[in-house]
């Protein structure tokens, strides 16, 4: 099988990058998506607040995703449900398994990588105790309750207050559960403030900051758990630990990019990101292969994952793999930026180029400053900026090519 | 009637069985849990030791000795992981290299073959990661690995194939001896047998007790362990321990025949039999043990930590295999520790010689079939066995499991399987499916799906392990 | 009054003065949504609801739904637990009206998701 362009996964980064890869006139166009469904998580994310941005509307998951699978049933492009990518080769060699085509491989033109990500683990976070039933991700309790139609318990304490983590807390209460904290390790949280308002503030549920859980207790079911507050350096201060008794405990504690099949490829990934290093054009190290949304680097908006893949489906459909790659300037966050995407802009660039970026901590107000070399060649001041919300800016082709090997973002809260 | 009732269906329960069914006798064994490799069977450390340092002239040291010898074919017979990769016990001062020196003492009174002292160089050629600051190692050639739980499921299923009963959910809480036979009883049934078997782990002392055959002691003691990811198993190529002491062999840390690799255990008595829970304390030790062996491992890549028990015997440092002094017909085979894995090829013979001097009739079973086969796991197969299974069931295309890539059709198998998996973990333990770096993420709600679909059960009844821990409950106010 | 905008990602904190006249101002805002956000919020807080009921028949278990418009804050709840008595046969496309002006108000329950008849 031949394709020009392969897009490994059907959620809304890889449909919106097929779509686009389409549109500029890659001819054979393939979606390999595992689930039995496209839209990927969006349809288990059954609550509004999707598609501002992008459509000018608020829609929920499944409509947002409804409207990129309606404009894909106008194309030609062809899409292969519960099929399960098994490994990619920097010659661009997909070999992928489902039960119409059994064990195939693809040659491909161009790659983009889609899959997504994947939530971390009670496991990567070493807390202590049993291990009874009761304690899962909160997006595993998402579908649970949205896609199977059970809930998973009464009474409930959620880890983490990142936006998956606020959403569940209300859906939970919804379902007449009794959500009694969120807990977080962090001063702030980690999820969109509207979110804090409209699915914590609304349902009474407490927002504890600070705190962690250092304890799971029950042998066969979850029966409690003991949770302390932190101190500066986020360890645990004995004297403070406390036991919540509840019987279910959500974990919303960070999303992991599922790169393993892009490991396989050589594809270089960011030590922060945990995605591929990508240049404007969201290209990886390996000409040809692509990245875009949380499987490049986790988003808060699916607005963002539409756009950003957009750009690696236009570019994966006009790859050339004759042609010399350019060089790159790279994109370098510094003084209070943990990382920004994409990591390097190709010299020969002729585009105003997004950078988007996320910072370590709270400051307010911020002054955003992006230096090429060594020159000042961008200021912006914000109100406020959180690590929990991913920032934008605006690079000009004229600003950029000012810069001979760097351009560098930095933040700070005076000028 | 039932010739021989076996009490736990752990790995030694199930080895005697599959050995009574080489013979033409009624055997049942009687689980207190929902599956098979509940207990100790399901988290120690999965080695095949050499045998060098069980204390000569002990059932220790014979049964794990003869264990190791006979673990390769039994493991071939049984479709079981083996992997033959040598162990090191490493010495970092003259004090430690004493113990190595004691050690090979030990592995000759034993008949420990192919194991020898190396000097720091030689230490460094088997496996070039340990830490520089090692003077000596004690190397055993023979030291392997395999997969405790998929070899007491695989024995349990070689034994249901071959006409023992398993009977699970049968808490014995009453024994009653007549002249010829026992009555067993759990809360809800009773069945007879003209033998009992007890190799109910940690209970051993208390189902002794039922019967008055023996009045001992098992300690029960926690060992925990972490387990890291795939990442790091190009870091270690054999089994590391460290110097022995009194609590047991110490920390390890070795591949998995997952190409995990994993540390532990840590060693702490407890009063509680049920305590599997681990500690931070218990996680810092094992990271600092273990990068005091390696050095280069990346501790950031834990991805779970579990514990699992021992039932250690509290008289004296050694198995209990022995036909009860007062109760006759009744054996133990208790205190199976540390290395009762090891031992577990050879103990079946020993407890049936046993049963046959008290005067159990065996005459061979002509049709007994020491070959199982478990589902082949598509992760296994090449590409053309890819191919053609699918063609074959088209659910060997459906990946459930995405991190170890495990199919519909491979959890399908274990739900029918001789010993049906009916549980999230069951399946796992038989087919990974939730063993990788999501722990379950994706998967878990999945199988959830497919054991309702096989069995009929609904959600609500669906079970993550044992009785009572039920993934869905109730809603509070009834919406569901 | 504090509050923290919903309408859209941005999440504007805004402030909201209620002056001796009766006449409210905004402050904090960043567009018109959010002073209708502000004023709605003030004297009439309204949500929307989303939730998800069983479907006979469908390629789906379940059909995700929501009120076409916000409802007063006050009868979420019971808005939710009319919902979830609700069973649905496919096919349902996206838009189909489940409930009909729910608790008698002019906001109805509409399907978001599309499931076909099996």
């Amino acid at each position: 099988m031949k394709y020009d362009v392969v897009v490994i996964g059907g959620g809304p980064a890889g449909l919106a990058a097929a779509l686009a890869a389409r549109e500029k006139g890659a001819k054979k166009v393939v979606i390999l998506e595992r689930d039995r469904h496209l839209g990927g998580i969006l349809q288990q994310c059954i609550h509004n607040g999707f598609g501002l941005h992008y459509f000018g509307e608020e829609l929920t998951g499944p409509e947002y995703a409804q409207l990129f699978i309606n404009q894909l049933k106008d194309s030609d492009i062809e899409v292969k449900l519960e099929t399960m990518v098994l490994s990619v080769t920097k010659h661009k060699e997909v070999v992928a398994v489902n039960v119409v085509d059994g064990y195939f491989v693809i040659q491909a033109n161009a790659i983009v990588l889609a899959m997504g990500c994947r939530e971390r683990t009670r496991g990567a976070l070493n807390i202590a105790g049993t291990r009874p039933a009761g304690v899962m991700p909160a997006g595993s309790a998402q579908y649970i309750v949205n896609m199977m139609g059970h809930v998973p318990g009464r009474e409930v304490v959620i880890l983490g207050s990142g936006d998956i983590g606020l959403i569940m807390a209300r859906r939970m209460a919804w379902e007449g559960a009794h959500v009694k904290m969120v807990v977080e390790l962090m001063s702030y949280s980690g999820g969109l403030a509207r979110n804090v308002a409209q699915c914590l503030d609304d349902n009474d549920i407490p927002l504890v900051f600070n705190h962690t859980v250092v304890e799971i207790h029950g042998h066969d079911r979850l029966e409690g758990i003991t949770i302390a507050k932190v101190d500066e350096n986020r360890k645990p201060i004995e004297k403070t630990f406390e036991y919540v008794a509840c019987d279910t405990l959500l974990l919303s504690v960070g999303l992991i990019p599922e790169n393993e099949i892009s490991i396989e490829a050589e594809v270089m990934l960011d030590p922060i990101t945990k995605g591929a290093i990508v240049d404007e054009t969201r290209q990886t190290n390996i000409s040809g292969i692509f990245a875009c949304g949380n499987v490049l680097h986790v988003h808060d908006l699916v607005d963002n994952v539409s756009v950003e893949s957009e750009i690696a489906g236009e570019y994966a459909a006009i790859f050339n793999k004759d042609e010399e790659q350019s060089k790159h300037i790279k994109i370098i966050p510094s003084e209070g930026v943990r990382y920004c995407v994409p990591q390097m802009i190709r010299q020969d660039n002729k585009k105003d180029v997004d950078i988007y970026f996320r910072v370590e901590d709270i400051i307010k107000p911020a002054f955003i400053n992006i230096d090429a070399d060594s020159m000042s060649i961008k200021k912006k001041k914000k109100r406020i900026v959180t690590p929990g919300e991913m920032e934008k800016m605006t690079v000009k082709a004229d600003e950029i090519s000012k810069a001979s090997d760097r351009i560098t973002i930095s933040i700070k809260g005076k000028q | 009637m039932f010739d021989v009732a076996i009490i736990g269906a752990g790995v030694t329960g199930s080895a005697v069985a599959r050995e009574l069914s080489k013979y033409d006798v009624k055997v049942c064994i009687l689980e207190s849990e929902n599956d098979v490799a509940t207990g100790a069977s399901r988290a120690n450390s999965a080695i095949v030791h050499a045998g060098y340092d069980c204390v000569p002239d002990t059932m220790m040291a014979k049964l794990n000795v003869l264990g190791a010898k006979k673990m390769k074919q039994l493991c071939f017979e049984l479709d079981v992981p083996y992997k033959n990769i040598g162990s090191l016990v490493l010495a970092f001062n003259e004090d430690e290299k004493k113990v190595l020196e004691e050690l090979l003492i030990r592995a000759e009174r034993n008949n420990v073959p192919d194991v020898r002292i190396l000097n720091q160089r030689d230490s460094h050629i088997v496996e070039p990661n340990i830490n520089k600051d090692i003077i000596a190692s004690l190397y055993a050639k023979n030291a392997s690995i395999t997969s405790p739980y998929e070899l007491n499921i695989a024995l349990a299923e070689n034994a249901v194939i071959n006409g023992v009963e398993i009977i699970l959910d049968f808490k014995v809480d009453k024994i009653t001896k007549t002249d010829e036979s026992f009555k067993l009883c759990a809360k809800d049934r009773c069945i007879d047998a003209k033998y009992v078997v007890n190799a109910a782990g940690l209970y051993a002392d208390e189902i002794s007790k039922l019967c008055n055959a023996g009045d001992f002691t098992i300690v029960p003691r926690k060992g925990e362990y972490m387990m890291m990811d795939r990442q790091e198993s190009k870091k270690l190529h054999t089994v590391l321990f460290q110097a022995p002491s009194k609590m047991g062999k110490g920390v390890l840390v070795a591949p998995t025949v997952e190409e995990t690799i994993f540390a532990g255990p840590t060693a702490l008595d407890m009063a509680d039999k049920e305590d599997t829970s681990t500690t931070l304390e218990g996680l810092e030790y094992l990271k600092k043990m273990s990068v005091k062996s390696v050095p280069s491992l990346n501790l950031g890549n834990v991805i779970t930590q579990f514990a699992g028990i021992r039932a250690v015997l509290k008289e004296k440092h050694d198995f209990l295999i022995e036909e009860s002094k007062q109760v006759k017909g009744f054996v133990q085979a208790a205190g199976i520790c540390s290395p009762g894995l090891s031992a577990s090829p050879a103990m079946g013979q020993e407890v049936v010689g046993i049963l046959k001097d008290a005067g159990l009739e065996l005459k061979i079973n002509d049709n007994f079939n020491p070959i199982r086969r478990k589902y082949k796991s598509f992760r296994e197969m090449t590409d053309s066995e890819r191919s053609k299974a699918i063609i074959e069931n088209p659910l060997n295309g459906k990946i459930i499991c995405r991190c170890e890539t495990v199919t519909e059709a491979e959890v399908v198998a274990a739900i029918h399987a001789p010993v049906p998996a009916v549980t999230i973990d069951a399946i796992k333990r038989r087919t990974r499916a939730g063993m990788g770096r999501c722990q379950g993420g994706f998967c878990m709600p999945r199988v959830m799906e497919i054991i309702s679909r096989e069995t009929g059960m609904n959600m609500g009844e669906i079970l993550k392990a044992s009785y009572g821990s039920n993934i869905i409950l109730p809603n509070r106010k009834g919406v569901e | 009054m504090n509050i923290i905008c919903t309408s859209c990602p941005v999440g504007c904190r805004m402030t909201i003065i209620e002056n001796n006249d009766g006449s409210i101002e905004v402050d904090g805002n960043v567009c018109k949504r959010g002073e209708k956000y502000a004023i709605d919020e003030f004297s009439d807080p309204k949500r929307m609801v989303t939730s998800s009921i069983f479907v006979d028949g469908g390629n789906h278990v379940l059909v995700s739904v929501k009120t076409d418009n916000p409802i007063q804050k006050g009868l979420v709840n019971k808005a939710f637990a009319q919902i979830k008595k609700m069973r649905v046969k496919a096919p349902i496309n996206i838009g189909d009206i489940i409930i009909d002006h729910i608790l008698g108000t002019d906001v109805n329950v509409v399907a978001t998701r599309k499931i076909s008849a099996l």
